[in-house]
This record gives C-alpha cells, sequence and structure tokens, in this order.
C-alpha cells in the first residue's frame, strides 16, 4: 500500500521527524478556511500515488487567498498521470537552503533493509552521484550507524545531530509499521537552520496490515478492488476493453503481454487464485460485469488443482442468470477440461484448447467490422 | 559455492535413490489446504511420515500419524524436511519451531507472508544452516517421483531439464508445453513470487549445477526486483557450461502497479521487463516471447 503525502507525513510527525505546516482540503471551502490558518505564501500539492507531478506542473504556489480560488479546482479534478487526485495537501512554503536525501528499504537482492542517503535531493536519487548505501539489521539501526551516516553525508557540524535523529526516527517508523519504503525525497534544510521533510513517499507491506488495523484506514479501494479483496483475487484495473481472467498473477501476466503483442488491450487483470470454487469464479465474472470499458472477457484457465469444469459452471451460469453480457472466450487446459467443454457445448461462451486460438478470436471479437471486409 | 545437496536431501543420489526413505513432514496437515495437498503428495509418491497440528496430537490422517508439535514429529521420525501449510500470520512461528528442531529444508507454500518474518526466518535458517524454498511458492516437484508443494502432477513429466519459477502457473504452463515437446523435467523448482526469496534463483542454480543428468535450465521470471539480472550476471562471471533459456511474464504491465504477486511490481526502470530483458541477453540466454516459445528455444540450444 502506497500510503499519499499526507498521510505519511502524518507517520513522519508521530515519529518525530519536522515536517512542514499543512493540512488536506478536498472543496475549495476547506481549502480557503486552512489558507488562512498556514498562512502565505502557500503550496498546493495533489495527492497521487504516482510520482512525478512536479514535473507535469501540478505543484503550484499560492499568494493570496485569490489565488487558491482560482486553482483549486481545476487541480483537484484533472488528472495527473492518469489519476485523479485525492484530495489537495496545502503547505506552507519553505524558505529552502538545501535539498538533501534519505531513503529506508527493503533491498530485495540483498534481502535486508538498507538506507541511501545522499546529499543532493529533490532529483530523482538514481541520478545523484555521491550517495552513500547502508545495509542495516531487521530490528533497526543503532545510534553509531545514524551518526556514521550523518558524518558520512560530509554536511557541517550543527546538521549531525538533526540528521542522526532524523534516521533513527525514520527506522523506528519502517521498523514498527512494516514499511518497505520510507523515502524523504527531498529532505530540507530551511533558511533557520531547521531540517524538515518536504514531501513523504511511504509504502507499507500489505501482507503485514492484518497486524497494524491503524493504518487500514489510509487503505482506498475502488468498488471492484473492495469486492476482489473480499473473495481473495488479485486484481488491477486497466484502461482497454478486454478482461483478462486466469489462476495464477504470472500466467495471467504472460496472458496480458501475449494479447498485447496481439495489438490487443486489457481492461482487467484478475487472478482467482489456485483454489477457486464456481461460486469465487462466479464472483470474477460478476466484478467484471461491473467494468463498464469491459467489451470482451479472456479467460486463461490452466486447471490442475482447480477443476476446470467448476469454471465452466460458473460461466455457463453467468450467462444463464444474465451476469455476461459481453462475449466471453476461454482456454480451458488441464483437469475435467472435457467436462468442461461438455458444459459449455450449449452455451454462448467459445472455449479453446490453446491460449494463441482464443487470443486470436478475441481480436477478431473487438476489431471493427470494416478491417475484416478489407482483411 | 553452495554445497547444498538438494536431490540428495529430497531423493538421494542417482546411484543410491532412496526417496522412500526420505521423509517429509507435513506442517498444518488437517487444514483445508494441508490435508487435500498431503493426499495428492502421498498419491504422487512422497514418504509423508508425519503431520503436525497444534491439538491434534495422537489423531491420524490418512494413516499419517499427526503430532501436537514439531519436536514430537521429528523425534518420531528423525525427518529433516518439512512442508509448511500453515495460513500466513502462523508461518513465522512454524519454521521458526521447524528450525529449532534441526529441520534441513523448509518448503514454505504460504502467499501473502509479511516480509519482515520472510527475512526473520532466512536469518535464522542461515544462521541453522537450513534452507527455505519460498515463501509464495509452489514447491519442488522431482517429476515421476516425488513432489512437495501445490502443484498438479500432470504438466510435469521426467527428463533432464530444471524448471526454475516466480510462479507457480507459469511453471506449470511452461512445464506443460516442455513435456508436450517431449522435453522432461529433472526438477522443477518454485522460487516465489514474494519480494524476499529464502532460495533465489542463483542459489537454485548452484544446486543443481553438479548433477550429471540435467542439460539444460528453463528461467521462468516475472517483473518486479533483479534476481533475473542478479542472474545473468552471475552466469557471465561464474559461467554455466549448459543450455539457459528465459521467460519473462508482465512486459505489458503497468508501472507501480502490484500484478497479483507481492513481488510484481516495477518502479522506473527497477524491475522492468527491458531491464531484465538487456541483461539476459548479455548473458547470451535466449529470451522467450511466449510459454509455447520455451521448447523451441530450448530445441535450438540443446542442438548447438
Amino acid at each position: 500500500m502506497r500510503l499519499l503525502e499526507y498521510q505519511g507525513k502524518e507517520l513522519f510527525r508521530q515519529s518525530g521527524i519536522k515536517v512542514p505546516r499543512s493540512t488536506i482540503a478536498s472543496s475549495i471551502e476547506e481549502a480557503i478556511r486552512s489558507g488562512s490558518e498556514i498562512g502565505y505564501p502557500l503550496i498546493l500539492k495533489p495527492q497521487l500515488t504516482v510520482g512525478g507531478r512536479g514535473k507535469e506542473g501540478a505543484i503550484l504556489k499560492c499568494m493570496t487567498e485569490q489565488d487558491i480560488a482560482n486553482k483549486f479546482e481545476d487541480l483537484l479534478h484533472n488528472k495527473v498521470k492518469g489519476e485523479l487526485p485525492r484530495g489537495i495537501l496545502l503547505e506552507q512554503a519553505v524558505d529552502i537552503k538545501e535539498e538533501l536525501y534519505l531513503s529506508y528499504f527493503l533491498n530485495r537482492s540483498k534481502r535486508c533493509y538498507s538506507i541511501i542517503a545522499s546529499p543532493e535531493g529533490g532529483v530523482e536519487i538514481e541520478s545523484a552521484k555521491n550517495k552513500i548505501v547502508v545495509d542495516v539489521p531487521l530490528r533497526g539501526i543503532s545510534r553509531e550507524t545514524a551518526y556514521r551516516i550523518a558524518n558520512d553525508l560530509s554536511l557541517r557540524e550543527s546538521l549531525k545531530d538533526p540528521i542522526a535523529n532524523i534516521l533513527l526516527n525514520l527506522s523506528k517508523l519502517v521498523v514498527e509499521n512494516e514499511a518497505e519504503l520510507a523515502e524523504i525525497n527531498p529532505l530540507v534544510v530551511s533558511a533557520d537552520e531547521s531540517v524538515i521533510a518536504l514531501d513523504s513517499k511511504i509504502i507499507i507491506d500489505d501482507n503485514s496490515l492484518f497486524r497494524h488495523p491503524e493504518l487500514v484506514k489510509y487503505e482506498y479501494l475502488s468498488k471492484q478492488e473492495s469486492q476482489a479483496r473480499k473473495n481473495g483475487f488479485s486484481f488491477v484495473e486497466l484502461d482497454g476493453n478486454i478482461a483478462i481472467v486466469g489462476n495464477g498473477a504470472g500466467l495471467v501476466m504472460s496472458t496480458l503481454d501475449m494479447v498485447s503483442d496481439q495489438g490487443g488491450k486489457a481492461g482487467a487483470f484478475l487472478d482467482f487464485g489456485g483454489s477457486a470454487t464456481r461460486d469465487s469464479i462466479f464472483q470474477a465474472l460478476k466484478l467484471i460485469a461491473g467494468l463498464s470499458q469491459i467489451e470482451v472477457i479472456l479467460i486463461n484457465l490452466f486447471g490442475g488443482i482447480v477443476k476446470t469444469s467448476l469454471v465452466a459452471q460458473a460461466i455457463f451460469d453467468g450467462y444463464e442468470e444474465g451476469i455476461i453480457s459481453v462475449p466471453l472466450f476461454a482456454r480451458i487446459s488441464g483437469s475435467e477440461s472435457d467436462k468442461a467443454k461438455e458444459i459449455l457445448r450449449e452455451g454462448k461462451a467459445r472455449m479453446f484448447d490453446s491460449v494463441e486460438d482464443s487470443i486470436a478470436a478475441v481480436i477478431e471479437a473487438i476489431s471493427p467490422k470494416e478491417k475484416k471486409i478489407h482483411g | 559455492m553452495d554445497s547444498f545437496d538438494l536431490m540428495k536431501i529430497l531423493v538421494g543420489t542417482s546411484s543410491e535413490n532412496d526417496y522412500e526413505n526420505k521423509q517429509v513432514i507435513i506442517q498444518g496437515i488437517t487444514g483445508s489446504f494441508g490435508s487435500t495437498h498431503t493426499r495428492l503428495m502421498k498419491g504422487y509418491g512422497t514418504n509423508i511420515s508425519a503431520g503436525v497440528t497444534p491439538g491434534k496430537g495422537g489423531m491420524s490422517f490418512d494413516g499419517i500419524p499427526v503430532f501436537d508439535n514439531m519436536k514430537d514429529a521429528v523425534e518420531s521420525t528423525g525427518s529433516t524436511i518439512t512442508g509448511i501449510f500453515v495460513p500466513a500470520p502462523s508461518f513465522l512461528s512454524a519454521g521458526k519451531e521447524a528450525l529449532a528442531c534441526g529441520i534441513k529444508l523448509i518448503v514454505a507454500i504460504p502467499e501473502h507472508v509479511p516480509v519482515r518474518d520472510t527475512i526473520e526466518l532466512f536469518e535464522l535458517a542461515k544462521e541453522n544452516n537450513a534452507k527455505i524454498i519460498g515463501p509464495n511458492t509452489p514447491g519442488v516437484i522431482i517429476p515421476g517421483t516425488m513432489k512437495i508443494g501445490i502443484m498438479p502432477g500432470q504438466p510435469f513429466t521426467k527428463g533432464t531439464t530444471v524448471v526454475l519459477s516466480r510462479s507457480g502457473t507459469l511453471m506449470y504452463e511452461v512445464s506443460y508445453n516442455l513435456s508436450k515437446s517431449g522435453y522432461g523435467q529433472r526438477l522443477c523448482f518454485g522460487i516465489g513470487g514474494d519480494p524476499i526469496n529464502g532460495t533465489n534463483l542463483i542459489e537454485a542454480l548452484d544446486m543443481v549445477r553438479r548433477y550429471d543428468d540435467v542439460d539444460s535450465v528453463v528461467v521462468v521470471g516475472e517483473i518486479g526486483g533483479d534476481a533475473e539480472e542478479q542472474f545473468a550476471e552471475y552466469v557471465i562471471k561464474v559461467g554455466y557450461n549448459k543450455p539457459v533459456i528465459a521467460y519473462i511474464a508482465g512486459r505489458s504491465a503497468p508501472k507501480e502497479k502490484k500484478m497479483g504477486h507481492a513481488g510484481a511490481i516495477v518502479y522506473g526502470n527497477y524491475g522492468s521487463a527491458e531491464s531484465k530483458f538487456s541483461s539476459l541477453q548479455k548473458a547470451h540466454i535466449p529470451v522467450a516471447k511466449s510459454p509455447a516459445e520455451v521448447p523451441t528455444l530450448l530445441r535450438r540450444e540443446l542442438r548447438r
């Protein structure tokens, strides 16, 4: 779960990491009210789960109340990198003297946590020339390590204490909240020598949420995402018109790639898992039916432990009960696939033995009619 | 190089193939998941000697004795292998219990294990000279002989290729395609779909490096992390004298979206399919465009 900037800053504040004065607003009235509390100049920052909003020109400075009135609505209702903001953060403008970088993250290849610190903040860390990487134990960093990193950043003496303290607090935050990433970019030194986290990027391990009820309030799920969660599906909504459904994340991803190779565009990724029943597959079809962009459904099922006949029954019932209203193509392979074919023989769904054939049929089904005439 | 002899632990050496005596314990044997798969594993040939479910000690499941804890199960059977089938929140304590009793190989099936739990158990296993396969893995199968995991038996046939896979169903799909084309498998090994794997691709390659009855390796990867990049670099640096083929899923997936597996997520270029393709290319490892293309590429490489 990727937290929004303001949520991450709440955790920073709780952990003793200084952040600028700020308030989240989702209406212009709220924004104007907060504006007078924060004072001018202030910054409007759309709350998104994608990075790079600065480059997109979506971070705006306001000098007056009138400025907020002019800019707020536009910012709130326009997508940035395909995503609609979930509120706008109004934040006190900070007089920046220096920009640094700190992150504490799950290092996959080393199978531990690591810290990256750099005196070059405000840019993408990949491009920073000067950076320190330190692997740290699971339980968090020691005072010694925190001071060593602060020292190695070669900053002036007066910054060593605040930086070491921020590192210790960041470590505590990561351990206590089971974060996979906590990044401060930039960490700024203001004109009055305060060290402040100007942005936050925190990712919490989804699999640990069961022991963090206090973090669940930060989770934002669409109607379909909650439906998926309830049924134990993995689901990602995409912007194409083909729903791709299967048993196994790898298999569905692989199907997505093959569809895209043939010029198709996926509108949904849905993995209903290895222990699916007739009922859960029926629920998967119901979920897909709620997505208006979907014009065709492709099911890729490698039956093994899942009996393919159960899937076939769910598809058959889906048509019978009027849940499916778009063409459905299924590749069904594995245990009881003969029985599955028998069940679907009478129905509207079309079945194939190979993935390639089922994809070809999908592409044919969504191609405009003229294209067929001209070949 | 790794001195851990996986095959020897699972089935004995090829000269003294005594897999019938390799006893496996199943933790969580009476759960719906554990019980279903215990029957399937036993039917496939795995010697399941004991099961553990707290509170169900003294019971018997399909003729397999059930114990309250690992200590009793290990003492009564002398087994050094366990398959963990408990729910994710109980995984860490089940794993710790196994390691404390001298277990040397843990096949960790559960999905949704918190990543800190995986690291904690991984570090503990290292101290105890034990190995973890997974978590979030379908397990391991030696086709025609035995399996510890949740994979179906049908896609696999006995042979000389090794399949190492980050995905479960893709391991089945790729093996099925290999089997159809006459390329059986010596071993299929589920690395797991999580960001942290008890055994990574490089370690898995080293586990099978010495076997003369293996003639090729197929790596089934996916977006997220840099396991394939590290693997490619390792092949360049250390070398591997048999053909290696790869297949990578997820090249059309959007960035910063978790594609089902906890580990299948791209940040910037980190974890992208392009990054993996270019690393594998540098190591002269051909990458198939689809599971069906894997046997075609393998045939070409084996004929060289």
